[in-house]
């Protein structure tokens, strides 16, 4: 699969989920993994304020090699990652992204089944049935916040599994970050562009 | 060193640095954006991790009172709090420094209600710069881990409680890269607090705040202490000591730990700007972008961030900014009815100072309202045009203010 330039001067990074599927922990366990790949200035922030459960947020990351000064949440984004293809109806994903960024999904359908502008490169993967295989099941949900970063991995080539992987443990301990670990693993295979 | 770097928010590192200081007593309660951090030594007390006497409290006037009581008897203590919940403390905030207690309080800046909103700005620490305190602004993550540890430093030498603020959301629930010192290397910088001054001991009764009146009085041996003027003028002798302890301080740990964070001021691009932008906090790590971009344009500036708040380092800034064109403030906070209080200050302290620059405020923002680089070089060109217009005084610049009309 095409990867995505290591020397672009900052990437800037959108996350879409619902509240308590985990995008933070997702755009956590991203600064983490790309610190350890190599990128020196990482941030990751949540939207600013309060969340509910089920409704749609947002998280903001950016990956850069030198440290970050801009603190503002991402609005221009080079890359989008859904946690939820339901929240394409919902939530406007692609509003602002860059020409020609990519937008990940998690989805089991093809990236032309999804319906969305043309100029942009669409990356999709089954995270939840990654995590369903994987066992990582919480309350009963698949849990796709670190699964995802296995996606992210794959399509976009900035960050390795290495690094994919000790950030997860580094959050994560026991069998709750081998389970991670194995989703992320299952994510990253059935990533399609 | 890079095994040590790991990326947290910032009130992960506020805790992070509270448990390399090794504190005794925590006492606080929860309140947006801060909790976390009080969540995070909580959960380290629990695990061992910490060995210290965690408190909770009902309030945050309680959990300023425990901190009290602890440094009284010569605990090292931690609070944090943030917004209403620094209003709800006021009393207890302007008795800590009165009794001289070194405490070290984390204010995480949210807006001040109402109407309710947990978003930054900094009008809840700028709303006791007059209590007594040091207050220490810091400008990312690896900043407020660095301060919250030299805090303690400053305190324990000059008797004073320092706030260590840093702007709600926009540095405590950003992750970023942070260094994590050692504990042999804090240890080193920090030693514990034995000094005897504030200790009460059974065997050596003595009575701990005392009504002090106007006149001087004589003590239980028949010697002549200092009324309130005098006992107030001390204290006042020590916050202005505090414009020699915070640099001194920041290089102590520089020697120790390897970074240093300017004193009482810092500045980006400065040496050749005629106009400075000054902001406090993380607004000038975003002032740092808004100067390169106005280079570029050809426009020489600079900026000059306030570390130090109180003391005010008024020789620093003097001695920054005389030669300068244009001095533009940007304030998170107001003084209503007048102006930011950064810039009231910064404005007094030019007068009569040869060369000064002329001193614009503007307002930013206040409950969250986003701001960007390109906000600011904006604000930064009207201030210029409005220089090159002949003004030398000005009223406060609104940035990305939407009234209607």
């Amino acid at each position: 699969m095409d990867t995505l330039p290591r020397d672009h001067d900052m990437y800037e990074i959108r996350w879409h989920g619902r509240g308590g599927q985990g995008a933070v922990t997702s755009a956590k366990v991203l600064a983490d993994a790309a610190f350890r790949s190599g990128f020196e200035g990482v941030t990751s922030q949540p939207s600013f304020g309060a969340e509910r459960r089920g409704a749609p947020i947002t998280a903001s990351s950016r990956l850069a090699h030198e440290p970050i000064r801009i603190l503002s949440q991402v609005t221009t984004p080079d890359i989008v990652v859904v946690l939820d293809d339901s929240l394409l109806a919902v939530a406007n994903a692609t509003a602002g992204m860059k020409p020609g960024g990519t937008i990940i999904v998690n989805t089991v359908k093809t990236p032309a089944e999804l319906g969305l502008d043309g100029g942009l490169r669409i990356v999709t993967s089954d995270v939840t049935g990654a995590a369903e295989a994987a066992e990582l099941i919480v309350g009963g949900q698949p849990m796709v916040s670190t699964a995802i970063l296995g996606a992210f991995a794959a399509a976009t080539g900035l960050i390795t599994m290495e690094s994919v992987e000790a950030a997860i443990s580094h959050a994560f301990h026991g069998p709750a970050a081998k389970k991670n670990i194995d989703a992320a693993r299952i994510a990253y295979d059935c990533t399609r562009a | 060193m890079s095994d040590d770097v790991s990326v947290m928010t910032g009130n992960e590192a506020a805790a992070t640095a509270a448990r390399l200081a090794r504190v005794q007593v925590i006492a606080a309660y929860p309140i947006t954006p801060q909790s976390p951090v009080v969540e995070q030594l909580a959960a380290w007390v629990e695990s061992g991790e910490l060995s210290a006497e965690f408190v909770a409290v009902e309030s945050e006037h309680s959990a300023m009172t425990v901190c009290i009581g602890a440094s009284t008897v010569g605990a090292r203590t931690f609070t944090a709090t943030s917004s209403n919940g620094l209003a709800y403390m006021t009393e207890q905030v302007w008795w800590a420094p009165g009794a001289r207690l070194p405490i070290v309080m984390c204010v995480v800046n949210r807006a001040m209600a109402a109407p309710w909103n947990v978003l930054n700005d900094q009008q809840d620490s700028m709303s006791v710069r007059d209590a007594g305190w040091v207050q220490l602004f810091c400008r990312d993550n690896q900043e407020i881990l660095d301060t919250t540890v030299q805090a303690y430093r400053i305190a324990e030498r000059l008797h004073v409680p320092v706030m260590v603020c840093y702007d709600g959301f926009l540095l405590s629930h950003t992750m970023m890269p942070v260094a994590v010192p050692s504990p042999e290397q804090v240890d080193a910088f920090l030693p514990p607090f034995t000094q005897p001054f504030t200790v009460v001991d059974p065997a050596d009764p003595r009575n701990v705040g005392p009504v002090v009146l106007a006149d001087p009085r004589a003590d239980e041996t028949g010697a002549v202490r200092g009324g309130y003027m005098e006992i107030r003028a001390l204290h006042h002798r020590a916050l202005l000591d505090a414009l020699t302890v915070i640099p001194e301080t920041d290089a102590e740990y520089a020697a120790a730990v390897g970074r240093s964070w300017g004193g009482l001021l810092w500045e980006h691009l400065l040496d050749d700007a005629e106009v400075v932008l000054i902001a406090a906090g993380s607004l000038g790590t975003q002032l740092t972008l808004t100067v390169e971009a106005l280079r570029e344009q050809g426009v020489k500036a600079g900026v000059l961030g306030i570390r130090a708040y109180r003391p005010f380092p008024v020789e620093a800034l003097r001695e920054k900014l005389a030669g300068r064109r244009l001095a533009l403030v940007f304030d998170k906070a107001l003084s209503y009815g007048y102006e930011g209080p950064i810039c009231s200050d910064l404005r007094g302290s030019m007068l009569g100072v040869e060369g000064a620059p002329a001193v614009f405020g503007a307002a930013c923002g206040l409950g969250g309202r986003d701001v960007t680089p390109d906000d600011l070089a904006e604000a930064a060109r009207r201030a210029i045009a409005d220089l090159e217009a002949g003004a030398r005084t000005r009223e406060t610049d609104w940035i990305n203010l939407h009234l209607e009309g």
